[in-house]
This record gives structure tokens, sequence and C-alpha cells, in this order.
């Protein structure tokens, strides 16, 4: 019986990718383990084997495709003795199975793989921001043109607008330069920057961050890069006792401008030692700034300045939101402050508090409240150190009730210290206890469902703002 | 236990040749003759570098006499410029002295002595230029000494009081002084080591000319930091002299248990690729000239150097510290390489440049210029007869420029 093959998964997150090259024909003969195609990631490139022994009956996605989604079919595999109607009944859907001139059907459909291969990755809108027009405080004027970007490659331009802007900004890390970034967040920069700027170090955080404050102290401008940050707990002395303390220590002679950036908290299905969010950890230390976007466009604006400020910057980034695609100003110098929230959608019945990817359950939920008469105001922190109390304090005066949701552990949280706050500032104002909405007390599961109990939920965003409303 | 586990795998814990109550023992020391060893070509690799770092750069022998390739090197020092090194050698210890009789008056809360090792910061400092930079240990204020630090700000420091350039930030001895090559001294042993790479690498980047020396103890080679600092530096071959200034103790841990089964700390650094010499750390003239060979070849770009001072740590290691609780109490008049200062004294009175006469006068001078700062720094406060620092002092430095949050505490405060 033919068997259709599946564009492979390289990785749990990994939604789409491009058939870079079939290394069998129709015709061929295939024994399981043989290398069918390489296939290209943002990521990765990699070999795809074949599982099953048999013959490639039809190809049904050229090789050169991109954006081809993880499970569609991309080729039919015949048992021995089947001939290629057969792969025709098994690529073609039910419908058309009925179809008299089966084995023309069949020809054109493998001549025109672009028929069946998905559309371009940038062409679509895929999970694309919520409505912009909501936007109360917009970043960029009025009338700005915008263009669609991924986070990934707003995250690169920062990084290359800021090394073309000054000599003394250089990005150094695992896997930066020949690799082109473990999350291929510095493609293109040892290319244009060449060795000297973009440096490929020893597997050794402790050791890389080291010198790179040496750097920093040394007057230049480095951006170290870690494949995560759950690695950089290697570095944390030389993050917290050198980067932080050594300007307040020195009396101001010797200060640190240097960004340890790389991606935070939770993936997917990475474990207990790759998941951990690490925003309160740093958001605690007295002369670290922390930055943890959202979109596109702040993760740009922000990585900016962060590199043009003289003090260490924490700049957490995410995997998944990596490959989201946002509203991005097309300017040329665009920055967004440290210490700024935004608003994303305005309500009057409820604060929804978020950052980082906590922002998608923030949004989505209030989507859903909307769709019950709930209108809830949502903000996104953006930097939590320097942290934007006012616009908080503001909101929470208008709705007196306020939701936190961020995915790290519920002891000494952002979302705490926010409540904290809010007790302290809007006592008077407040018509519900504070929830904070988090991620659960305990070391990030594998399974792939208790990995999802894990994690802050949408449903639980939505329970939380019902209890503080009352409905 | 039976047979068998005898002749099964055992482990071996390092001791000292001698605990408290037995007999200061260095008997196991191999310590080769001065003048041994020759002048390697500055370009020397990490392995041509095998019998510097397993032997030992000697010059003063027990004679007090210069001798050898090395001598020769160091030859053209005036008379005057090694009684300035003299000086600034004692300089070192009266203020040790001072500021270790003042923390047992109660004047300042903690204070650690470098007696015994001035030879080495006060000969290495003699060596840089303007804009090169120590990443020192707690322990190196002889460098700061040699670097012309005003006594007022090295005491105000120490008094956390308006001399103090810190500021009152930071604990004493913990001394940061940019003008003077001196990096903040960091109290996580080993930080500085690494950083000392990097800012090397910063060196070579905007190729300012400068170098950078690391500091570490032999302790602290056992941190993340000592080979991380050795990788990088080896990796990338920045402008960079890593020193090891093994003075057999750390706190109460006998120095073997950092060394584990290498030869010497310098021989370790050459099994990453950086070649290594291993120095008498108490001959004056022996740091004088491996520090020239040093700087020499970091700054013509042949890459890293990594030096083993050896000596011994005289003083406790801190004032919180009692060395008769591990080890005996007449261990440093037993040590081998003598006293830096006195050797130094019996060279230049070989030379005929100095005498026992001028050296009690000078002595006295020295200890008179201390006490005379001392008292005027003092007279802005100790820890017991405390002036408190400016409040708003506190808010300073915690970033580049004050946040919003920080001017409203200092409102607050009202200051």
């Amino acid at each position: 019986m033919a068997t259709e093959i599946l564009m492979p998964a390289l990785s749990p997150t990994m939604e789409e990718g491009t058939l870079a090259k079939w290394l069998v024909k129709e015709g061929d003969e295939v024994a399981s383990g043989d290398i069918l195609a390489e296939i290209e990631t943002d990521k990765a490139t990699m070999e795809f084997e074949a599982v099953d022994e048999g013959v490639v009956g039809k190809i049904l996605v050229a090789e050169g495709t991109e954006g081809v989604k993880v499970n569609t079919p991309i080729a039919v595999l015949l048992e021995e003795g089947e001939d290629a109607s057969a792969a025709e009944a098994a690529s073609k859907p039910a419908e058309t199975q009925e179809d008299e001139d089966g084995t023309k059907a069949a020809t054109e459909s493998a001549s025109k793989p672009e028929a069946k291969a998905p559309a371009k990755a940038k062409s679509e809108k895929a999970k694309s921001e919520p409505d912009a027009g909501a936007i109360p405080e917009p970043d960029w004027p009025e009338g700005t043109e915008l263009k669609s970007q991924t986070v990934r490659e707003c995250l690169r331009d920062a990084m290359a607008e800021e090394m073309r802007r000054s000599e003394g900004v250089f990005l150094m890390g695992e896997e930066v330069a020949e690799y082109q970034g473990a999350y291929k967040i510095s493609q293109g920069l040892l290319d244009e920057f060449g060795a000297k700027r973009v440096i490929d170090t020893p597997i050794t955080e402790h050791g890389f961050a080291g010198i790179a404050v040496g750097a920093a102290f040394g007057g230049l401008n480095p951006i170290v890069e870690f494949m995560t940050f759950n690695f950089a707990m290697q570095a944390i002395d030389q993050i917290i006792n050198s980067a932080a303390k050594t300007l307040y220590m020195s009396g101001g002679q010797m200060g640190c401008p240097i960004v340890f950036r790389g991606p935070n908290g939770a993936a997917a299905r990475v474990g207990a030692q790759h998941s951990q969010d690490y925003a309160a950890w740093y958001a605690q230390i007295p002369g670290l700034k922390v930055a943890m976007p959202y979109s596109a466009s702040d993760a740009k604006g922000l990585l900016k300045s962060a590199i043009r400020d003289p003090n260490p910057v924490i700049f957490l980034e995410n995997e998944i939101l990596y490959g989201k695609s946002f509203d991005v100003p097309v300017l040329d110098d665009y920055t967004v402050p440290f210490g700024k929230a935004r608003i994303w959608r305005e309500g009057g019945d409820v604060t929804i508090v978020s950052f980082g990817i906590g922002m998608t359950y923030a949004l989505e939920a209030a989507g859903r409240l909307a769709e019950d008469g709930i209108e809830a105001e949502v903000i996104d922190l953006r930097t939590l150190r320097p942290l934007d109390y006012d616009t908080v304090i503001a909101s929470v005066k208008k709705t007196n009730r306020c939701v936190t949701v961020e995915e790290g552990w519920p002891v000494s949280s952002i979302g705490n210290h926010l409540s904290a706050t809010l007790m302290e500032r809007a006592f008077d104002y407040l018509d519900a206890p504070v929830i904070n909405c988090m991620g659960k007390d305990v070391p990030m599961p594998y399974a792939a469902n208790l990995e999802k109990h894990a994690l802050v939920t949408t449903d639980e965003v939505v329970e939380a703002v019902r209890q503080v409303t009352y409905r | 236990m039976s047979e068998k586990q005898q002749d099964g795998p055992r482990l071996t814990f390092p001791h000292p040749p001698a605990r408290p109550g037995e007999r200061a023992d260095f008997s196991s020391l191999d310590i080769p003759e001065a003048g041994a060893l020759d002048v390697p070509p500055p370009e020397i690799d990490s392995i041509a570098s095998r019998p510097y770092a397993n032997g030992m750069i000697r010059v003063l022998n027990d004679a007090g006499e210069a001798v050898g390739p090395w001598a020769d090197y160091v030859g053209q020092v005036s008379d005057e410029a090694l009684l300035d090194g003299m000086r600034d050698m004692m300089r070192t210890r009266a203020i040790d002295t001072r500021m270790l009789n003042a923390q047992r008056q109660g004047k300042t809360s903690f204070y650690l002595q470098c007696t015994g090792e001035e030879a080495i910061g006060v000969g290495f400092q003699r060596q840089l230029q303007a804009g090169d930079m120590n990443f020192p240990t707690y322990r190196q204020q002889s460098l700061l000494v040699a670097a012309g630090y005003p006594l007022e700000a090295l005491m105000g420091q120490i008094y956390s009081n308006d001399f103090d350039p810190l500021q009152g930030r930071q604990l004493p001895i913990m001394h940061s002084a940019r003008d003077y090559g001196y990096f903040s001294v960091s109290g996580n042993l080993g930080t500085q080591y690494v950083q000392a790479v990097g800012w090397a690498m910063a060196n070579a980047l905007t190729r300012n000319g400068q170098i950078a020396a690391g500091w570490i103890g032999d302790g602290a080679t056992a941190s993340n930091d000592y080979h991380s600092g050795l990788l990088t530096a080896s990796t990338y071959r920045p402008p960079v002299i890593l020193n090891i200034v093994n003075n057999q103790w750390a706190i109460s841990t006998y120095t073997g248990e950092a060394l584990g089964g290498a030869r010497t700390y310098a021989s370790r650094a050459r099994g990453y690729g950086i070649p290594a010499l291993r120095v008498d750390g108490n001959d004056y003239l022996a740091v004088l000239g491996v520090a020239k060979w040093a700087v020499a070849r970091v700054r013509a770009g042949h890459g890293p150097v990594a030096i083993e001072w050896f000596t011994y740590r005289v003083a406790a290691h801190s004032t919180s510290d009692d060395p008769s609780a591990y080890r005996p109490k007449d261990e440093a008049r037993s040590w081998p390489l003598g006293d830096p200062i006195e050797r130094l004294k019996t060279h230049l009175i070989a030379r005929g440049a100095w005498s026992e006469e001028r050296h009690a006068q000078t002595e006295a001078q020295i200890t008179d210029e201390v006490r005379t700062v001392q008292k005027e720094v003092e007279s802005h406060g100790t820890l017991v007869d405390p002036q408190p620092m400016s409040s708003a002092s506190i808010l300073k430095g915690v970033y580049a420029e004050m946040p919003p949050h920080l001017i409203r505490q200092r409102q607050d405060m009202g200051v």
C-alpha cells in the first residue's frame, strides 16, 4: 500500500521549512535509512531519511520550495509491485480518486508542485499581531510605512545597524559566527562584519561572559549571545558580581556597557534545564537593566537601545516568538526607550499586565473576554528594569482590577512585585485582589501534556479575569 | 580491610610538609641555583618554555650577587632605580604594618597584608606604561604603591572616610584606581583573571598599544575563571600577562590542594598552550627582569604569557585569620627564598650602593611619612571615630545616569 511521506519536524518548535534538495527521484528504490532529501529550517540544514523501504512513486513538492508546513505530504512511497496509480490514489484527496484519467492527474500534480506547496512564509500573515489600530500610543508616527518582519529578523537587523553605527559593538557567543547562530539570529553578520567582530567562543559561558565583561570595562560594547539563558547560570557571577556592581564598587570609575542576550523561558519539550524564565531573577539586581520584548518592533527598538546603553543590559528573548511576524516601522533608526510600557488594547473592565511571551496569553484572553462583553486593557511592560509603574497604576485606577501574566514561577515573581506595588500605590482603587497567573511551581516536565499543565494558559487568564470582575 | 581492597584504587589527600607543633620543613622543594636559566626569545611557544615552567628563574644568589643571563638582561638598572624599588617595598610593608595595627585597634574592620610578596608587585609595576591595566587580587597593594598612588587615597579607602575615592562603597583593601592601572578588586576570587583577557582583547581590537595583566593566587587557580582565562587567552592570543602568585597557602588550604598532580602552576599553563615561566618572587632583580621580558613579549604581539611567582605568605591571610592553627609558627623563617627586602638590601650593600645605616635611616623616614599621612587621614574619621559619608553617595554609580526612582529616593532622604 502506498504511503505518504510527510514534511518532517526537525525540532519541537519547527513549523515549516525549505525542501532544499531531493536526493532521490521518482522510480528510485529506497531502503530504510536512505537519505531522501535535505530540509532547511531557519536553524539548520538536516538530512531526512526514509523510514520504510519502497519505491519513490511521486514527488509532490519540488526541491527549492520554501515554507513547506510540517506534516504536508511531500512524496509518495510505493510498496514493491505497486504502480504509479497507487501513488495517485494516496496523494489525491478522496473526491478526485474517481477521476478516470488518474495517470494524467498524477503527472500534472507532480509537475506543478506549487499547486500543493504551501505559500511562502513571508507572504503569509501567520498569527499576525492583534489589531494594531487599538494601540493608543503608537511608537511611530502615523502614516509610517510598515512591513511584516519576524522577531528573529528584527534582532539581527538591530545588531547589524548598531554594528554599522559603532566600531566598538561586537557579537560573541557559541555558534554565532560560522553557524549564523544556534537560532539563526546572527544570520549574515559574519559576512558583513568579519571574524573580528562576530566571534565564535569556546563552550564556556563563564569564560566568554568574563572576557566580554573585561572588554566592556576596556571600552568596547560587547553583545554576548547565550544559546539559552539557562546556560547563563554558569556565568551568573560575572553578570551579577562584576558587570552589575563594578561601576558602583569602583566609585564610578569602571562601567560595563554590555548586552547579554538570548532565548529565555520555555520553548517546547526541552525539559527542566532548558525552559526556565529568568525575568524575575535579573529584574531583582540593581545595576542591571532588563528587557523582555514580545513584538518584533519592540525586539528591534529595545535591542538598539540596549546596545547604546552605558549599563549592563539583560535582553530576554523567546524561542517560540523568534518566528512570529509583526508589523515593523520602516525607519532609518527605530529605537524604543527603556521603562515605557505599551498598551496593546484599551479597556475599562480589567488591567492585564504581561511581558514577553506572556503577552500571547494576555491578548488571547482579552479577545475571548471581549466576546463576553468584558473589556480588558492589556499592558506589555517591555522592560522589567526600569519598570513602567506609572502606566500600570494609571490603568488600574481606571479599571480597579488587575491580573498579571508571566511564564515564570510563582514565588518572588514580577507579578508578586506588581501586586505589592499596587497595594502600596493604588490600594484605594482596587475592587478585587490582584491575581498573578504564573507557571506552576515545578521544574518543567518533558511530556507534552505535563508541560502544558506547567505553563500558564489562556484559560487561566480568562478565569482570573472572571474572578476579579466577579463575572 | 581485605587484601583486595588494599590493592584497589586509593585516593590521595595532599598535606603540607608540616603542621603546627612540627618543624617547618621545605626540604622537598627543588630550588635551582640562581643564574641557571637563560633568557628565552620573546616569541617562545609553550612547548619550548618547558625548562622555564619547571625550573625557576633566579638572579640573586645567597651572597646577594646578581648572576647569570637574566642578570645581564636587567643589567643596566641604575642604583637609584633599585633604591626606588627598595623604598616602595619598604613603604608597602610599613603601610601593611600600620593598617594591621589600625584594624587591631578597631579603626577599620578588615585588612590584608602582603608581607614577603612586596617584590612581585613593585618590580612588575615598574615595567608597565600608562594605560596598561592590572586586574589585581586583594594582595597586590604593592602594585598601587609602586604606581605612585597617593597614600591619602590608599588609607582613606581603608578607613572609608572622605579621603576614600570609592565613597564608602567598598570593603577595605578592595582598591580601584583606573588612572593608576589598578582595576577594581573583586572579592569573588578569580573573576578578574578572565576579565583581564577580555580587556586585552579590547586593547588588541582597538590597537591602543596597551596591555593587561591578570593576577590570581595559587588557591584561586582552582576556580573556573582561571581555567577559562587560560583557555580564552590561548585561543585568541591577546596581549595579556597571566600572573599566578604562589604563596603556598590559601588561608589554611595548602597549595598542593590546588596544584594536584601538576609539577608547577606554570607547567599547567603550558598545558593550555601558553608559554610559562616560574620565577623566584622574592628576588627583586628576577621580578624586574621577567616582567620586562614579559611586557616586551606581549606588547610586541607574540601572545600571552603566564608567570608563576614563587613566594611565601608570611602574614596571616587576613585580619580574620590565625595561621598558628594550620602551620608551624616559624615556617616563614624557614622559607628557603628568604625575604625580598633583606635580599635586595644585601645586594645593594654588596654593590656598594647601600649600607645598614642608610637602610635603618630610610626605614625610619618611611615610617614617619606613613605615620604622618595616617594621622591626617584618621582625623577625617575611622570606625572608632566615625564621620559619616554623605548619604547621597549610596545612590551614585548604580547606573551610569541616576534613574528617576533613585532620584526620588535621594529626595526622600533629603540629601
